[in-house]
């Protein structure tokens, strides 16, 4: 582990002790916070009996299937946009503008059209990941140098061979940011949107267990799905750096 | 080097179309060029005189607004010929690569198998003295190296005709020099027709066999040069009482039409002609 790592995790376990001795301590309250370790201790009982497994996949499945579709059809979307600078020109202000849409108001429009049940959740979560593949699509297209096309051209490469072997390669660094990106938003997307409505899933556990009063439960999935994001992040972080030194940056 | 025509361009012009409400651009010609098999030869002109246009053309890479243009007898119209290879100013190189794989990449994309890339890689990578950077990516190596990776990816495919458009240019004076003494070492070996584009003047008299001086804009050619230069030649001979002719007389063909390029008028401050050779 580097030097920089060992640092972070001084960070993150200075934290978690000083929450530990105030909650301890008494100057938090054990109705408004439990100790962290008691997070832990019921996290793992949670996972042990399975009581929750249910609602952790449905989280996850939806997550995993709004993200794929972001990235997908963002990719698609930048690459079209970026091949019809028209296109471009017109779209550029909604896309600049387009996160200070709060989207959770068409909630009840997607319950409408989709019913009760993961599909809202999964469109709420892509909507709010899309945009942002959409953005770093176009961003990474930009910055490939012009000179690649005339090497392109030079091999005789065909479009879909300079798409795959030159310009997905070259923009990866800025397609790698929208992937990051993309899980962060499809996080944020399905889980507050299982808080408003919904049938199941982690946000909905969670809102059950506060409307409950259980602070066991509550806590326990909220550091599960800290660590979860965290961990996932990390190493999408970790992954992305090795490609950036490779080319670098 | 034969007498041998290898490329022709013959009454070529290039038009940019109207873009934006703005007029079209005259960049080119009308212009003739002969280049000879296995020969050196370089354009020289002021900036934005049409040099880089008139490779484009040559390589297949834009098409002539008219003229004709042709390589080993068959005509070149908007589309790259097989045995032409080319290396740019810009570092083309392909970061997410190693050298070994940039260098591999275009008998890659032709399906060439796998031993035979092995050994024409290793021989394009030990000529450009790049073999103990064979894994290193090309962030890793300095600029003249990376355009050294671009000139061993053009070498593997072995092209008959080499175009260089200012591959120096973004290079310091020494390195320059180095890297011209590597140039006249591939194309002694290769035999290849070397078409080479340049704004420097002292590059173009050191490794060429004839040199192109070419007008501003639209680029036309004004006179071309036979340096005299024997086959076995490199950069010392920047030492030589010739080389000075050399330049000097491309400086004179040059020096006003500069000076246009950059708006000024050389009629009025110098009392010099323009002068046109097709």
């Amino acid at each position: 582990m580097t030097r920089l790592a060992w640092i972070r995790l001084a960070i993150v376990l200075g934290a978690f002790a000083a929450l530990e001795w105030l909650v301890q301590s008494g100057r938090i309250s054990t109705h408004t916070m439990i100790p962290p370790t008691r997070m832990v201790t019921e996290l793992w009982a949670i996972l042990a009996s399975g009581e929750l497994t249910g609602d952790i996949t449905q989280t996850l499945g939806n997550v995993a299937i709004a993200c794929l579709l972001s990235v997908t059809v963002g990719f698609v979307v930048g690459a079209g946009i970026h091949a019809i600078p028209r296109l471009r020109r017109a779209l550029d202000p909604f896309l600049t503008t387009y996160y200070a849409v709060p989207f959770f108001v068409f909630y009840p429009l997607l319950v409408y059209i989709f019913g009760m049940n993961n599909l809202p959740m999964i469109a709420i979560g892509f909507m709010f990941a899309v945009v942002a593949m959409i953005i770093n699509t176009l961003n990474g297209l930009d910055k490939i140098p012009r000179v690649y096309d005339k090497v392109a051209r030079m091999h005789q490469m065909s479009r879909a061979s300079m798409a795959l072997r030159i310009q997905i390669p070259a923009a990866a660094p800025n397609l790698f940011t929208g992937l990051k990106l993309s899980v962060a938003y499809a996080f944020i997307g399905v889980i507050a949107s299982e808080f408003i409505l919904a049938p199941g899933g982690l946000g909905y556990a969670i809102a059950f267990a506060y409307d409950n009063f259980d602070n066991e439960t509550m806590y326990a999935l909220m550091l599960f799905i800290l660590v979860l994001v965290t961990a996932i992040n990390m190493t999408l972080h970790y992954l992305e750096q090795r490609l950036l030194r490779r080319q670098g940056f | 080097m034969t007498g041998e025509i290898h490329a022709h361009l013959t009454r070529v012009t290039r038009v940019y179309p109207a873009v934006a409400g703005n007029p079209p651009v005259h960049a080119l010609g009308p212009i003739d060029l002969e280049l000879r098999r296995g020969e050196f030869f370089a354009i020289v002109g002021p900036s934005g005189c049409g040099k880089s246009t008139c490779m484009d053309v040559l390589a297949g890479l834009a098409p002539p607004s008219e003229g004709e243009v042709s390589f080993e007898g068959n005509p070149i119209r908007g589309s790259v010929p097989d045995g032409v290879g080319a290396v740019f100013q810009e570092d083309a190189s392909f970061p997410w690569l190693t050298v070994w794989d940039n260098a591999a990449f275009g008998l890659r994309r032709q399906g060439v198998d796998a031993a035979e890339i092995r050994r024409r890689v290793e021989y394009a990578l030990g000529f450009m003295g790049l073999r103990d950077f064979a894994q290193a990516y090309p962030a890793q190596l300095s600029g003249g190296m990376r355009q050294r990776v671009c000139i061993a990816r053009t070498l593997v495919l072995q092209p008959r005709l080499i175009l260089l458009d200012e591959p120096f240019g973004a290079l310091d004076a020494q390195t320059r020099l180095l890297m011209g003494d590597e140039l006249l070492r591939l194309w002694r070996e290769t035999g290849a027709t070397v078409l080479l584009i340049t704004h420097a003047l002292d590059e173009a008299a050191m490794l060429s066999d004839r040199v192109g001086a070419m007008s501003a804009r639209p680029g036309r050619f004004l006179e071309t040069l036979e340096t005299g230069w024997p086959r076995d030649r490199d950069s010392s001979m920047l030492e030589g009482e010739t080389f000075g002719h050399i330049t000097g007389r491309l400086w004179q063909l040059l020096r006003s039409e500069s000076q246009a390029a950059m708006g000024h008028h050389p009629d009025a401050a110098q009392g010099g002609t323009r002068r046109e050779a097709g």
